[in-house]
């Protein structure tokens, strides 16, 4: 790797790390900068894998971030399929990255972009043919592969990834059931309303749910295939394709072979800035400071969203470049399960109150949350108009109050007040 | 080939051949046109990829759907009657757009 000097290493290339690239040089940053992956292929978007690519409604080459020429021009050099296991640096920052396969990468400065990766079960059967996960490209591809001989889906854990990939299966003209080991779906994510909401919702449309579920063992076709989910009180629901999504868990083994704090991910401060003070972790890996206007001080979280992989990198980018900047905007997100379109604004951590705005008819749905009277965050299924209203009301310092809120036909922006 | 001519605010013009069948927005965010950001990756999810499209060409696009309708209302800068969302115009043969980049989608 001789010829141009490293002056930024970015280890990790998908949404935050692509994203720092970008923004180092919309804001000037000359030096150079390698994006360095262990993926074979180009940094791509990995929302559509659960959704539109797993359904086949949208190309791999759409998923692609940036075009081969972009990354020329923009004086970045792409690494592909090098995976960083070491990592030697000193007090000004600077250092060499070592890869699995011997090759070693000089920086000044390093960004640490390099995810979360999916949770594994520990679950007799678990490693049958047929039992997978669905956390990069690779995974998706031989979903796809895979799935045209099955008729019968099991996806384990109903959180979105699983939902998702649920409903996309279930298009697909599966017999799917997905077992949930919790008391409700996307327990960790969203309150009781939501979670009910989507119960119903799935189970309408016809997707086998079932709550509290114990699984035993995963059983053999006798062929070293899966052919099916037994439970703990002895039922066996059939599947030749166990999906199992149940969370992630953040790659932080190099932070902690340099020594940084770790804990639920990389601890960052609110310049993305690691306890080294040099090295920047952004995105799914960082460990953060609540980034809520208003939000306690103290209070921290590690949000695995685009939007954050965005506006985080935004603030390292900053950082790098010796500036400090708040994390800007509201943080967002959003899940498509089947007709089903969820939008999240805000973040409900600490909640005390909700207002749930329903109206059946029109298949609308979405719940505000309070802290002490503040409005903090909106869950939104079908109804954009309620999610922009909130997620404006928050940037711009405002309240909904929750009494007028609970009328659905009254338009949250009309009773938004300034707080 | 299609082609889509992006003006930005400054008045700057870029144009770029895109593939049928892409949206506008794939178009110009693989080619790093600046002015759209497109979080969602044309999910119709976060309206973060707002054009003004030129009236000419605008009378000629196949009509909007309600939910694009009501993403339209949550634009960092207010829609316009010529306004769309990127992601949801695709391209077809020979086709030339002109659309305008509003100062910020954020
Ligand atoms: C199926 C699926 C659907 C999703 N849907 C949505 C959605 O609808 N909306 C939403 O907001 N978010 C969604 N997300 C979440 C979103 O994709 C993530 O939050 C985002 O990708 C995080 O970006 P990141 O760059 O921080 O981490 P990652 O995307 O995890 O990227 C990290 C990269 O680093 C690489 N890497 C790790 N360790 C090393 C190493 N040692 N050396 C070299 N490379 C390494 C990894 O292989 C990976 O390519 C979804 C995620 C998945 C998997
Ligand atoms: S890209 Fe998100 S709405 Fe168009």
């Amino acid at each position: 790797m001789a010829g141009k000097e490293t002056d930024l290493l970015i280890v990790g290339a998908s949404q935050s790390g692509v994203q720092l690239a970008i923004s180092l040089r919309a804001l000037g940053f000359e030096g150079h900068i390698k994006l360095l992956g262990d993926e074979d292929h180009r940094p791509y978007q990995r929302p559509a894998l659960s959704k539109e690519f797993l359904q086949g409604t949208v190309e791999s080459e759409s998923l692609i971030f940036r075009s081969n020429d972009y990354w020329d021009e923009h004086n970045v050099t792409l690494v592909k399929g090098a995976r960083i296991v070491r990592v030697e640096k000193g007090a000004d920052g600077s250092g060499v990255a070592h890869a699995a396969s011997g090759e070693s990468f000089a920086f000044k400065r390093l960004a640490l972009t390099v995810g979360a990766r999916a949770r594994h079960m520990d679950v007799p059967g678990g490693d049958l043919a047929g039992v997978v996960y669905l956390r990069n490209a690779d995974d998706a591809l031989n979903l796809k592969r895979i799935a045209p001989e099955a008729t019968d889906v099991v996806v384990v854990g109903g959180g979105f990834i699983g939902l998702e990939a649920a409903s996309s299966m279930h298009k697909m003209g599966k017999r799917v059931t997905v077992l949930e080991y919790g008391p409700r779906l996307v327990g960790r994510a969203v309150g009781t309303d939501t979670s009910e909401y989507f119960l119903d919702a799935h189970r309408g449309r016809g997707i086998d749910i079932r709550l509290n579920a114990r699984i035993a063992r995963l059983v053999d076709s006798g062929e070293g295939a899966v052919s099916g989910v037994e439970l703990e009180e002895g039922t066996v629901v059939p599947a030749q394709i166990v999906l199992i999504g149940i969370g992630v868990i953040p790659n932080t083994e190099l932070a902690e072979q340099m020594g940084l704090a770790v804990e639920n991910g990389v601890v960052v401060d609110s310049n993305a800035l690691a306890s080294d003070g040099t090295t920047v972790a952004v995105g799914d890996v960082a460990n953060m400071p609540n980034p809520l206007p208003g939000a306690p001080a103290g209070e921290r979280i590690r949000l695995e969203s685009v939007n954050n992989a965005i506006e985080h990198a935004k603030v390292a980018a900053y950082s790098l470049m010796g500036r400090r900047e708040d994390y800007a905007g509201i943080p967002w997100f959003w899940s498509n399960q089947a007709d089903l379109k969820l939008q999240i604004a805000g973040l409900s951590l600490g909640y005390d109150s909700t207002v749930v705005r329903r109206d059946d008819e029109r298949g609308k749905f979405s719940v505000l949350y309070y802290r002490g009277g503040q409005v903090i965050a909106v869950d939104c299924v079908n109804t954009p108009l309620d999610f922009m209203a909130v997620k404006s009301a928050l940037a711009k310092g405002q309240n909904i109050p929750a009494g007028a809120a609970a009328d659905p036909a009254v338009a949250l922006k009309s009773i938004t007040t300034d707080a | 080939m299609p082609t889509v001519h992006f003006t930005d605010t400054a008045g700057t013009v870029r144009d770029i051949e895109g593939n049928v069948g892409d949206s506008v927005m794939e178009t110009a965010v693989r080619n790093g046109v600046p002015g759209i950001v497109a979080e969602c990756g044309g999910s119709l999810s976060c309206a973060t990829c707002h054009v003004f499209v030129r009236d000419d060409d605008f009378a000629a696009l196949p009509p909007m759907e309600d939910m694009e309708d009501e993403m339209l209302y949550g634009t960092a800068v207010d829609r316009e009657d010529n306004s769309r969302l990127s992601c949801q115009l695709r391209l077809h043969e020979g086709q030339e757009l002109h659309v305008t980049t509003p100062e910020t989608q954020v």
